[in-house]
């Protein structure tokens, strides 16, 4: 088999997209999807309860936990920041604190759900408020959670040494999924905590 | 360098010695896309198998009135096993093979962009698809109630619920499905990616084959059309376990939503499983009727419009179950206005073939069957899609007709020209032109024989999914015509079956392009070496080879 050159002479200088870019953006619109469908269960069943506990009695308005959601955004991009341009002490600050910022996110969520399950009686059967209110923000935080792992993975590795400005392509997408996970806090604060109560 | 290290004679190693351990590292770690594709095209059509066994099981129990062939219980969960079989457990794959297989060779790539998320997804679609089987083993859980799924493919609520789906049938059919939807998520990720980032040089968006066109809208619409069914299933799940209500009407919830999250999920589904007949059409007629494709910014731009417009059509498979006016209007529009790029589709088809000098082989035939069978199917369509009339019709063996024109009459003999094409390049060997045709015509006529009498019997009222029905209503005769189909249509597959067979030992030597075709994959060899191509391809017009055929007046020069 001969080489094919099948061209017109001139060929301009060929470049595709990223094959990661493309492939972290597909997850990021099929996660999208996913969490369409529940947004949407919740909205169509707000209100639809038969029994109380209802939102307006017990949810609290969550300022803490997405003061350090939101703000986790910006110290990840600050320790990308660091990364490309080699300052490794500052990156590892930053992403140690982005950490700190969704555990505490974490904790403010186990709270919330430890107040509501032992205090206001709320559980996953208790009526639809409950079935919605704790898959949609469950979900959220399951995503939370995932993100939080592969965070402590690129923490845990660059302390033990691994030269993290080697995988910067790496580590811009997982901040994409980490900003996306805070992009889906915005719908799930809207739905629950403003349009819901 | 070291130029004695070698022997000269270096021993020879008997071929195609079998061991085990070499059969696990080629077929089990295998990362490479044409292996994988394969795998995909063979597990799904295992499943085609078991799964036209149970189609045939059930219309030997139609084929009399009366008929005590199989219990009623037995047919609710053949029904339902064999629409899940197909749609998940054969359509599914088949896309993804298809695309693993040709998209590479196709665009001018050694793999795919993820290969090794390639591997995971076949094998957690294989899973997906064991796990739904073994439900004939453990569907009855510790109460021995139930063994295989009965709730038919779309499942509806409350029908799911514990009070009426117990023992755990229910939950084989909800996990498998899931496992094996998170392989095709997997899979179309590969393919978007493949696409958008693996060209060969000069392999623009505008010259890339229509084929690998089609295969990219479907990947997009898998990739946001199963998360809802997987959202949906997690809520069923939850029900069913956690005390969760979402359907569950006593408490509020609403039965309604399972049937809309489904179709949110399901209709655009069924146009992922016509695309890859698309696909293939739009490769094959032009190549059989020596012209370009008519009209391929129209083709292009069609298929994109029908992964848009196939998101918002999804309750016309709900008109009966009592929208408000709007939403009725609003859905039986959209579903109408659908039909118009897929005409676009049919006519462009149509005129690629008009003047041209058509090569009837096996391949063109199923080409040429489908474009008539589609058509009716799509005129059925066009018919439920308005609201009055799917009101009289719904649930009818009218509607079974349709969708069995549009996946049987429609995907399976796209997917029968795909591999009487394609299949020389894959293993190197030509199919026999003579069985094929035996293939097509029995198929063919057994296929109509089949489902033609089910326009009528739904006309005459016969509802689907029934397991048995009274004499003397009229319904006798034609449902003998129909079973009598079946038979024909399963010696079509015999057929089909030895050919490939004979063909794999005693094929003819294909050569690279048999077919005198015009895209890439017909460069290389057959099949092609593991890298695919010795030199990465530059290309510099929609068909590289034709102007690699035609130096004195090739493609580029007209674009």
């Amino acid at each position: 088999m001969a080489s094919i050159t099948t061209t017109p002479p001139q060929i301009a200088e060929w470049k595709t997209p990223d094959r990661g870019t493309v492939g972290i953006i597909s997850l990021i619109i099929t996660e999208s999807s996913l969490f369409m469908i529940f947004v949407i269960a919740y909205l169509f069943y707000i209100g639809k309860s038969i029994n109380g506990p209802y939102p307006k009695d017990v949810l609290e308005f969550p300022w803490w936990a997405s003061i350090c959601l939101f703000s986790s955004s910006g110290t990840i991009v600050l320790a990308e920041h660091a990364l490309k341009h080699g300052k490794m002490g500052v990156f590892k600050g930053w992403w140690g604190l982005t950490i700190l910022l969704g555990l505490e996110f974490i904790h403010q969520t186990a709270a919330e759900w430890y107040h509501l399950i032992y205090v206001d009686n709320l559980r996953i059967s208790t009526n639809l408020f409950g079935t919605t209110f704790y898959m949609l923000v469950g979900l959220h935080a399951t995503h939370v959670i995932v993100g939080l792992v592969f965070l402590l993975i690129v923490f845990i590795v660059t302390m033990m040494g691994f030269p993290a400005q080697t995988q910067i392509r790496r580590i811009t997408f997982l901040s994409w999924y980490w900003h996306f996970v805070d992009a889906i806090w915005v719908v799930v604060l809207t739905t629950v905590y403003i349009i819901g109560r | 360098m070291a130029t004695a290290e070698y022997p000269l004679e270096q021993p020879r190693r008997k071929p195609r010695e079998f061991s085990i351990s070499q059969a696990f590292s080629g077929w089990v770690e295998t990362v490479d896309h044409k292996r994988l594709g394969l795998m995909y095209m063979v597990t799904a059509l295992v499943f085609l198998l078991v799964a036209g066994v149970m189609a045939t099981l059930m219309r030997i129990q139609l084929a009399v009135p009366n008929n005590h062939f199989l219990p009623p219980d037995t047919y609710n969960r053949l029904f339902t096993m064999h629409g899940t079989t197909m749609v998940f457990l054969v359509g599914m794959p088949i896309i993804a093979g298809m695309s693993n297989y040709l998209i590479p060779i196709m665009i001018g790539a050694r793999d795919m962009a993820f290969p090794r998320l390639n591997a995971f997804g076949y094998w957690v679609f294989l899973f997906g698809g064991i796990l739904l089987y073994l439900s004939y083993l453990g569907g009855g859980g510790l109460s021995g109630a139930g063994s295989a799924p009965d709730v038919g493919w779309f499942a509806y609520a409350p029908l799911t619920s514990q009070a009426f789906s117990r023992g755990h049938a229910t939950d084989y059919w909800t996990l498998g499905i899931l496992v094996a939807g998170v392989g095709s998520i997997a899979s179309s990720i590969n393919v978007i990616a493949t696409t958008l980032s693996m060209r060969c040089k000069g392999m623009t968006l505008a010259r890339m084959p229509i084929f690998v066109w089609v295969m990219l809208v479907d990947a997009w619409l898998i990739l946001i059309c199963i998360p809802p069914l997987s959202a949906a299933q997690f809520m069923l799940l939850a029900d069913r376990y956690l005390g969760a209500s979402f359907f569950n009407t006593q408490a509020g919830g609403s039965a309604v939503l399972w049937q809309h999250f489904f179709w949110i999920f399901g209709h655009p589904e069924v146009y992922v499983l016509i695309f890859p007949a698309f696909a293939t059409l739009s490769e094959v007629i032009p190549v059989f009727s020596r012209k370009p494709i008519f009209g391929r910014s129209a083709m292009v731009a069609a298929v994109v419009a029908i992964g848009f417009i196939s998101t918002g059509v999804w309750a016309h498979h709900m008109f009966t179950v009592g929208m408000t006016s709007v939403a009725n209007i609003f859905f039986a529009v959209a579903t109408l206005l659908i039909a118009v790029p897929t005409g676009i589709k049919i006519f462009n088809w149509a005129a690629t073939m008009y003047g041209g000098k058509i090569r009837f082989s096996t391949a063109m035939l199923f080409c040429v069957a489908f474009l008539f069978q589609f058509l009716v199917a799509g005129l059925t369509g066009v018919m439920l899609g308005v609201a009055p009339f799917d009101w009289q019709l719904t649930d009818s063996y009218f509607v079974v007709a349709h969708f069995h024109f549009t996946l049987v009459g429609g995907f399976v003999f796209g997917v029968f020209a795909a591999i009487y094409y394609w299949f020389p390049k894959v293993s190197g060997r030509l199919m026999s032109e003579k069985l094929g045709k035996w293939h097509f015509w029995l198929f063919c006529i057994g296929f109509n024989v089949t489902f033609v009498p089910q326009h009528f019997l739904g006309f005459m009222g016969m509802p689907r999914r029934i397991y048995t029905y009274a004499p003397g209503r009229g319904w006798d005769g034609l449902n003998m015509l129909s079973t009598i189909g079946v038979a024909i249509q399963a010696a079509a597959i015999l057929i089909f079956a030895w050919n490939v067979i004979r063909s794999l030992v005693h094929g003819a030597a294909a050569g690279d392009d048999p077919w005198d075709a015009w895209t890439l994959e017909w460069t290389t060899t057959s099949p092609p070496p593991e890298y695919n191509f010795e030199t990465l391809p530059e290309v510099g017009s929609a068909r590289p080879l034709w102007d690699l055929k035609h130096p004195d007046d090739p493609d580029w020069k007209y674009e």
